[in-house]
C-alpha cells in the first residue's frame, strides 16, 4: 500500500469524473508526485499544446509518503505545460490539501479538456461532483475557500484555488490551498482558470495504510528523532527562511533592483529582526509560526498587518492575521524592487495569496518595470498615474493588488517580466529563464545556482538543485556541473516521494528509502532513488525538447553573463555558464546540443518514447 | 495515580501528527477524519487548538447510555466504549457538552478518546510539546512555574 492505486480523471469538457486503477509499473519506475505526475503528463498530451488550451493536462500528485506519518507528508505536485515557460511546469506546495486527496482515496487527480462555464470540483471519497461556479467566479480564493465551506456545510473541506489572476490568465497565476500555501510557480493556476476550473475542495476519510507498520513507524521515529535534533531545522522553526536575507546579503546575493546590484541597503528592516521587532506603537509583525500537515519543522511564518500602515488603514478586511514573509517574498518585494517597508512588503503577500499569484514572477516582473520606469522608456501614462520608482512602497502595494485583479497596468505586469521586457523594447531587462523569473539569488556570487537555474527544467528556479555549501566555498564555476547535475537528481527523488525538500538539511537519501520501504511495495534504497530521480530528470527534458525548447533556452541574462558584481564575494565576477553548461551536458550523458543520447535513454529505460 | 492530557495551544503548529497518530492507533490507518482529537485553527492558523475528551468524573456521556456500553477504566481514569455493547443510539453525542463523543457512519457505533490504555499516542506523537499526559491533580503544575519563575526574575 502506501498508494492508494487510484487515479482520478476528470474530462472537464465533457463534464465526466472517472477513478482508474493507477499503473503501478509507472508508480515503481516514477514513485509519485513530481515523477509519476511528469510520466502521466507525458502520457497523456502533446508537449507541443498551447498551455492555456484545452489540449493542455493539469495534474494534482500526491507521493507515496503523502498522508503518512512521515515528517512533512503534506507535500503534493501541480504538473502540466506552463504558460509562462512554455516548458514543463511542476509546482509544489504544502499546507493540508494534498494530504486530504490523498486520503479521499486518490494517488493523483488529472484534469483534461476545458469546462464551457465555471465549475468547482467536490470530492468526498467517492462523491466526485462537477458543480456551477458562477457565484464564486471572480472573486478571490480566500472568498472561494469561505464560501465552499459554507455552501457544503462542511469546514473540514481543503480547497485549492484560483484567485482572479488565475481566471484572467495572468502568466504567473499560482494554486493556492488552505489559504495561503501555493503551488507557486510557471503560471500552474492560469492553466487551471483556462479550464474554467475555479476550485477543488475534498475531504477525504478513506485513510493511508502502510505495507509494514510496526517497521514503519519505527523508521519515522528515528527519521524524526534525526530531523528534530538538525541545527537547521531548529533554526527553520525559529526563523523561518528569512534567515536566508542575512547570510546572501553578507555574501553579497541579494539581487537588489533588478539585479544591478547584490546587496540592500535596506536589508535591516525586512530581515527576522525587523518582523520580530516591537514597534513604538506596540505592533509587532510576527505573530507565530504554523506548520503544513505532518510537519516536524513549521517553517511557515504566520504575521499581520499595522493597522495605522497606510494599505490597510481604512481596511478592516485586512486587520487579521495570514502568511508571513519568507526569504522569497523578502527578496521579492523587498530587495529586487529596493522597498524596505515590512508592512508594504506583507501586504503584498496578502495579495498573492488572496488574488493567486507567484510572489517571485510578481517581483521581479515589477523590477524590471522600475528599471524601465526609471530610465524613461514608460511614465505615468502607462502605469496609471502611479511613479514606479525603485523603493517605492505605495507602487509596490498597488501594483499587488492590480496585477493580482488584473487592473489597469497590472495587466501588463500579468504578462510577466519576459513579455513585458519585449513589449517596451527591452528584452534584456528580463531577469530569468525560459521566461521564468529568478529567485532571491544572484548566480555571479553563486555559481552554480546560475548554473541550476540556466538548466532547471521549469525555467529559473532555485528548489530544483542544491549547491549552497558548493557555492559558499568556491565562488568559481570549476567543478560545479558534476554536483549540480547530482543534487538535481537528488531534488527530483525527493520531490517525488510527497516529502518536503527542507527535510534535506538533515536527511539523505537513506532516510527517505528507509521510510518507502517500508510503506511501499518494492526495495526501496538510496541507489534506486538516485535513479528515479535522474528518469524524472530526464523526462522532463524530453518533454522540454518535444515541446520546442533548445539548448539556446539553457542560458541567462547578459546582465549576469558580461557585468561584474559591483559587490561582495563575488565582485568582480560574472557567471561562467560557458565552462560549466558544456562539462553539465556531458556528466548527464547528454550530446553537446543538450539532448539525452540513446544510451543514456537506455540505461534510464527512457528509450522507448 | 491518574493522568490526564494536558494541551497547551501556545505551542500546537497545527502539524496534525496527534491526528494521524490517534487513527493509527485506532483504526490502523492514518486518518485524520477518523481521529478522536481535532485540531481547530482560528484566523488563517494564527491560533491552533487541539481539543479532544477531558474524561469528565462524572461523565454525560456515560450516565446517558441506556445499554452502558460506555464504562469507566479504572486503571487511566478514561471513560470508554464497548463497541461490542454500544447499539449506535447516539444519546451520548447528546449529552455530551463539550462534542467529543461522536458517532461513526462506517461502524454504526460512536468514538471517543479512551487514552490508548494510558499511553495517549497524540502525546507521543506531538513533536512541541503541545500535547503531554501529566498527573491530573497537578495539570497547572508548569504553568505555576512559569508564573514563580517570573517572580523570580523580577526579585
Amino acid at each position: 500500500m502506501s498508494w492508494q492505486r487510484r487515479i482520478l480523471r476528470v474530462n472537464l469538457s465533457e463534464g465526466r469524473a472517472a477513478p482508474e486503477p493507477l499503473n503501478m509499473e509507472w508508480a515503481q519506475d516514477f514513485l509519485g508526485e513530481r515523477g509519476l505526475a511528469t510520466k502521466y503528463l507525458m502520457e497523456n498530451m502533446d508537449p507541443g499544446a498551447d498551455p492555456l488550451g484545452p489540449d493542455n493536462v493539469l495534474i494534482f500528485a500526491t507521493g507515496p509518503l503523502s498522508g503518512t506519518m512521515a515528517s512533512t507528508s503534506g507535500r503534493y505536485a501541480v504538473v502540466t505545460k506552463g504558460p509562462l515557460t512554455g516548458a514543463i511546469a511542476c509546482s509544489n506546495s504544502g499546507g493540508k490539501f494534498g494530504a486530504e486527496l490523498k486520503f479521499a482515496g486518490y494517488d493523483l487527480l488529472l484534469l483534461e479538456g476545458r469546462a464551457e462555464r465555471p465549475v468547482y470540483l467536490h470530492i468526498v471519497d467517492d462523491l466526485v461532483e462537477i458543480l456551477p461556479a458562477d457565484e464564486i467566479w471572480g472573486t478571490s480564493v480566500w472568498d472561494t475557500d469561505a464560501w465552499l465551506k459554507q455552501r457544503h456545510q462542511n469546514p473540514q473541506l481543503k480547497v485549492a484555488a484560483v484567485g482572479v489572476a488565475g481566471e484572467r490568465g495572468v502568466k504567473f497565476a499560482c494554486v493556492v490551498n488552505d489559504l495561503h500555501r501555493a503551488a507557486g510557480r510557471s503560471g500552474v493556476g492560469a492553466v487551471m482558470g483556462s479550464k474554467n476550473l475555479k476550485a477543488i475542495a475534498v475531504h477525504g476519510s478513506v485513510g493511508v495504510k502502510v505495507d509494514d507498520p510496526k517497521r514503519f513507524m519505527q523508521a519515522v521515529k528515528e527519521t524524526k528523532a534525526v530531523l528534530w535534533d538538525n541545527a537547521g531545522r531548529a533554526e527553520l522553526e525559529r526563523v523561518g527562511t528569512n534567515a536566508m536575507i542575512d547570510v546572501m546579503q553578507e555574501f553579497g546575493g541579494l539581487p537588489t533592483r533588478n539585479f544591478q546590484e547584490v546587496q540592500f541597503e535596506g536589508v535591516e528592516n525586512i530581515n527576522p529582526s525587523a518582523m520580530s521587532a516591537r514597534k513604538p506603537n506596540g505592533h509587532t509583525n510576527l505573530l507565530t509560526n504554523k506548520a503544513c500537515f505532518g510537519c516536524t519543522i513549521a517553517c511557515g511564518r504566520i504575521a499581520h498587518i499595522d493597522k495605522e500602515h497606510f494599505t490597510v488603514v481604512n481596511r478592516r478586511e485586512y486587520w487579521h492575521a495570514s502568511g508571513g514573509l519568507e526569504y522569497e517574498t523578502a527578496y521579492a518585494f523587498g530587495s529586487v524592487v529596493g522597498v524596505d517597508d515590512l508592512d508594504s512588503l506583507t501586504f503584498a503577500g496578502y495579495m498573492m495569496n488572496e488574488h493567486g499569484m507567484d510572489p517571485i514572477s510578481f517581483g521581479v516582473t515589477l523590477a524590471a518595470a522600475m528599471e524601465l520606469y526609471e530610465m524613461g522608456v514608460i511614465t505615468k501614462e502607462d502605469t496609471d498615474g502611479v511613479a514606479l520608482h525603485f523603493g517605492s512602497a505605495e507602487a509596490l502595494a498597488v501594483m499587488a493588488e492590480k496585477t493580482g485583479k488584473h487592473e489597469g497596468f497590472g495587466q501588463v505586469l500579468g504578462l510577466g517580466s519576459k513579455r513585458l521586457c519585449e513589449k517596451y523594447g527591452h528584452p534584456e531587462l528580463f531577469m530569468g529563464v525560459k521566461g521564468q523569473e529568478f529567485a532571491g539569488y544572484d548566480s555571479r556570487a553563486l555559481q552554480g545556482m546560475g548554473l541550476g537555474y540556466a538548466t532547471s527544467n521549469r525555467g529559473a528556479c532555485h528548489l530544483k538543485h542544491d549547491m549552497f555549501a558548493e557555492d559558499m566555498e568556491d565562488q568559481t564555476g570549476q567543478g560545479k556541473a558534476k554536483p549540480c547535475k547530482d543534487s538535481q537528481d537528488r531534488v527530483a527523488a525527493v520531490d517525488s516521494t510527497g516529502l518536503c525538500l527542507f527535510t534535506t538539511g538533515a536527511w539523505g537519501l537513506e532516510e527517505f528509502a528507509a521510510q518507502l520501504d517500508a510503506a511501499c511495495e518494492g526495495e526501496w534504497t538510496a541507489e534506486r532513488l538516485t535513479m528515479v530521480g535522474e528518469r524524472v530528470w530526464n523526462l522532463e527534458r524530453q518533454f522540454n525538447l518535444a515541446a520546442g525548447l533548445t539548448r539556446a533556452d539553457d542560458t541567462l541574462p547578459r546582465r549576469l553573463l558580461e557585468t561584474p558584481a559591483p559587490s561582495g564575494t563575488g565582485k568582480g565576477r560574472v557567471n561562467e555558464l560557458d565552462v560549466m553548461l558544456p562539462e553539465y551536458y556531458e556528466a548527464r550523458g547528454w550530446t553537446p546540443d543538450g539532448e539525452p543520447t540513446t544510451q543514456t535513454l537506455q540505461r534510464l529505460g527512457l528509450a522507448s518514447l | 495515580m491518574h493522568k490526564s492530557l494536558l494541551i497547551d495551544p501556545q505551542k500546537c503548529t497545527s502539524c496534525l501528527q496527534c491526528e494521524m497518530a490517534c487513527s493509527f492507533e485506532h483504526e490502523g490507518a492514518f486518518n485524520p477524519a477518523k481521529s478522536r482529537i481535532k485540531v481547530f485553527e482560528f484566523e488563517h492558523g494564527a491560533r491552533a487548538i487541539p481539543y479532544t475528551c477531558t474524561q469528565c468524573d462524572e461523565a454525560w456521556c456515560m450516565h446517558a447510555c441506556p445499554v452502558e456500553a460506555i464504562t469507566l477504566d479504572a486503571a487511566t481514569g478514561a471513560k470508554v466504549v464497548h463497541e461490542e455493547i454500544c447499539v449506535g443510539c447516539k444519546v451520548c453525542t447528546i449529552a455530551c457538552p463539550f462534542g467529543t463523543v461522536n458517532y461513526n457512519a462506517d461502524t454504526g457505533k460512536v468514538v471517543k478518546c479512551d487514552l490508548c490504555g494510558g499511553d495517549p499516542q497524540c502525546a507521543e506523537a506531538c513533536p512541541t510539546g503541545a500535547i503531554t499526559y501529566v498527573d491530573a491533580s497537578w495539570t497547572g503544575y508548569e504553568r505555576m512555574r512559569n508564573w514563580a519563575e517570573r517572580l523570580d526574575a523580577g526579585a
